[in-house]
């Protein structure tokens, strides 16, 4: 059976804000002819580093969103009456009902009811997705639509079409920027996976945070690292939240310093290990750690 | 009695696809008959949701008793057995061999989910 | 007033302002966390729990001996939650988005919704605010239920309410804005900060919502934001500074307005700027 031999590491946060990105940035480098996929799809920021030049570009169409023919709505409310999602706002006097195609959630059930049969259902396009070329290797990125749903379905297509690319062209590795939270688009990032790393901070917030997304990957079954980034702003709760990421059954991957010159990088458009930053040293270590890509490193 | 096999190619010699919700397409064999028909999974690949159980219903539509694969998820396996459709595992590289160890009776029964669902 | 506290980029300090809105305020206001995946308000605002529901929602539950196999459900369900393959239903709890249709359509009148765990909504009294805030349970991949459950409890008396939002700008940050008067976008002065704003700011206007900019760690980055924000006519209603004694109380799950009291006229005038600007006629169109 031609088994998939190409590796996995999502990176995840819990909480967010913690260094995800820029951490993907960095391993994006240090790896060995990766392919990156940026799943943070509301908010993706990996290209402002990566600097993607864009080859191909695809439509994400996904579920439908329901439209009512205003010339042949007869303002019965049947719609109105049915919809869970509180999607159909009434007309004025007189005036034929709409649907909000923000709260729509495309079920259907007002395109069946309707008596007269005045409500279209077209797919809906939600944005799209890009496979694009970076000075680490390729990358799939996508772009969700202005408050568009089905996050969780691009971030499996986006998920998907890295992991094709990898087995076509003989990639080792496929390295995820994991989006922030516990919810769909993050269980669509996790399952599956062989290898998740959580990047947290030395906060209240983020021990809280850690304790629930480390419930989810033990959910998972997923072998699970952490690293606290920015640990030496509480080296008291860098502990804590270490003992209780091992108390978890996870691995500690290693800490990364409070380090100014991360945003200067950033600014510059640079991954952290591509600067003369103090903390590039803890970010080497940590991808050290990790120890992926060993046999195609003892091979060559 | 008809077996569909999870393949990424159109003949005999194609390599088996270890997935079920999510391979390239089906080779589905008529075992009274000794021909097949080969089927893409590409419309359930393209939707990225419930993938499992899309390509469930659309072995059951196709008519197939029996399904040889690597790894099933979840609710891809419990669509299958509720249709009464029984799952074998197997390791073989290509389809003409999972076939061959299919008459032989040397296939493993799947009486449960192997591998986490993809939740898409 | 409703004043929903979002942002495009994690970690810019949504909580960090809503929590210390709150405290500043004071006296009957309602903050309300919205953010079910993560919620953190609690870890700030401590006080004893009055409260706490289980949140269900509706999903199919077929009823065998009605059930002809006809297959009407599965064919309607636009979610794969319910298949039918010539045997009774099968449901997939997880993928139902509870819209009903199932039971709707069933020609026989066998389907009726039962519930389905989600996560739980809890209430506490913190010296005069009180806290609303919903926590998912682990594996349930739909906010937006649970969401509506939270700010279901909001109660209309005319005082202040705070929501505090997810970060993102997808499904979960939408059933949080809906129905607010106003929203803070809560960003930072650094590329990733500017570029989540913008795609924060396309958001909040597709729902028309009137807004304002909070800038978090003034100082770390450069001007680009306040760039951005002049060009497009956005007002900035409160500048924080990159203080590394802010980071180290919120760290320890300290309110500013307590730590570093010097902060509390920040909080005080933001307020102030948010009626301000929302009697001068707002930005919404």
């Amino acid at each position: 059976m031609t088994g998939s031999k190409v590796q996995e590491l999502v990176i995840i946060s819990g909480k967010g804000g913690t260094g995800k990105t820029s951490l993907t940035a960095s391993f994006a480098v240090l790896a060995d002819f990766p392919v990156l996929a940026d799943c943070d799809v509301d908010a993706a920021d990996l290209h402002l580093i990566l600097a993607p030049t864009i080859r191909e570009r695809h439509d994400f169409r996904s579920g439908n969103e329901a439209i009512i023919r205003p010339a042949e709505c007869i303002m019965c409310g049947k719609c109105f009456d049915l919809c869970r999602f509180d999607a159909v706002m009434p007309g004025g006097e007189g005036e034929a009902y709409t649907i909000d195609p923000v709260a729509c959630e495309g079920c259907g059930v007002c395109v069946r009811f309707c008596p007269a049969g005045a409500i279209d259902f077209p797919e809906a396009l939600c944005g799209e997705w890009m496979i694009s070329e970076t000075r680490c290797g390729p990358m799939v990125h996508a772009r969700l639509g202005v408050a568009a749903e089905n996050s969780g379905k691009l971030v499996s297509t986006v998920r998907s079409e890295a992991r094709r690319l990898a087995e076509e062209n003989q990639h080792g590795l496929v390295i995820v920027d994991g989006p922030p939270g516990i919810g769909c688009p993050v269980i669509a990032s996790l399952t599956g996976t062989s290898q998740a790393l959580v990047v947290t901070e030395p906060t209240v917030s983020g021990e809280h945070d850690l304790e629930r997304v480390l419930k989810l990957t033990r959910h998972f079954g997923i072998p699970t690292a952490i690293c606290v980034n920015k640990w030496d702003l509480n080296p008291a709760m860098t502990e804590r939240i270490e003992s209780l990421a091992l108390r978890s059954g996870a691995s500690i991957a290693g800490r990364i310093r409070y380090d100014n010159a991360v945003t200067s990088a950033q600014m510059l458009g640079k991954a952290v290990v591509e600067t003369e930053a103090p903390s590039a040293a803890d970010i080497r270590l940590v991808w050290t750690s990790l120890g992926l890509q060993k046999e195609e490193k003892e091979k060559s | 009695m008809k077996v569909a096999f999870t393949t990424s190619g159109k003949t005999l010699d194609a390599p088996m696809d270890p997935r079920f919700g999510r391979a390239a397409g089906y080779i589905i064999y008529d075992m009274d008959n000794e021909t097949f028909e080969t089927v893409d999974n590409q419309q359930v690949l393209n939707s990225a949701h419930g993938a499992g159980i899309q390509a469930a219903e659309a072995i059951v539509r196709l008519g197939a008793n029996c399904v040889v694969t690597g790894n099933c998820g979840p609710n891809a396996h419990r669509a299958l057995s509720s249709a009464g459709i029984q799952i074998y595992k197997t390791q073989a590289e290509t389809v003409a061999e999972a076939l061959e160890a299919f008459r032989a009776g040397a296939l493993t029964p799947l009486n449960s989910a192997n591998v986490e669902g993809h939740w898409s | 007033m409703i004043i929903a506290v979002a942002s495009g980029k994690g970690g810019t300090g949504k909580t960090t302002v809503s929590v210390n809105l709150a405290r500043t305020v004071g006296r009957g206001i309602q903050l309300l966390d919205c953010d079910v995946e993560e919620p953190n308000a609690h870890l700030f605002l401590r006080g004893s729990e009055s409260g706490s529901d289980i949140i269900s929602i509706p999903i199919p539950e077929v009823d065998e001996s009605l059930c002809d196999a006809c297959g009407e459900c599965g064919r309607f369900c636009r979610y794969h939650a319910i298949v039918s393959f010539g045997t009774s239903p099968l449901v997939f709890p997880e993928m139902c988005h509870s819209c009903g249709g199932c039971a709707l359509v069933c020609p026989r009148g066998a389907i009726h919704e039962t519930g389905r765990r989600i996560g739980v909504v809890e209430t506490r009294e913190s010296d005069g605010v009180t806290l609303v805030q919903g926590r998912l349970d682990i594996g349930v991949a739909m906010a937006p239920p649970l969401i509506r459950a939270v700010k279901a409890r909001m109660k209309n008396n005319g005082t202040t309410v705070i929501l505090d939002a997810p970060p993102g700008t997808s499904c979960p940050v939408i059933a949080t804005l809906r129905g607010s008067d106003f929203v803070l976008l809560v960003t930072e002065p650094t590329p990733f900060g500017l570029h989540d704003l913008q795609l924060a700011v396309d958001m909040v206007r597709e729902l028309a919502i009137p807004f304002g900019v909070v800038v978090n760690r003034m100082g770390v980055g450069d001007d680009r934001v306040h760039q951005f924000c002049r060009v497009q006519e956005i007002p900035i209603l409160l500048e924080l500074p990159d203080d590394r004694r802010i980071a180290e109380a919120y760290s320890r799950g300290e309110l500013v307005v307590d730590a570093l009291p010097e902060y509390s006229s920040h909080f005080a005038t933001l307020l102030w700027n948010i009626k301000e600007f929302r009697n001068a006629g707002g930005n919404a169109p």
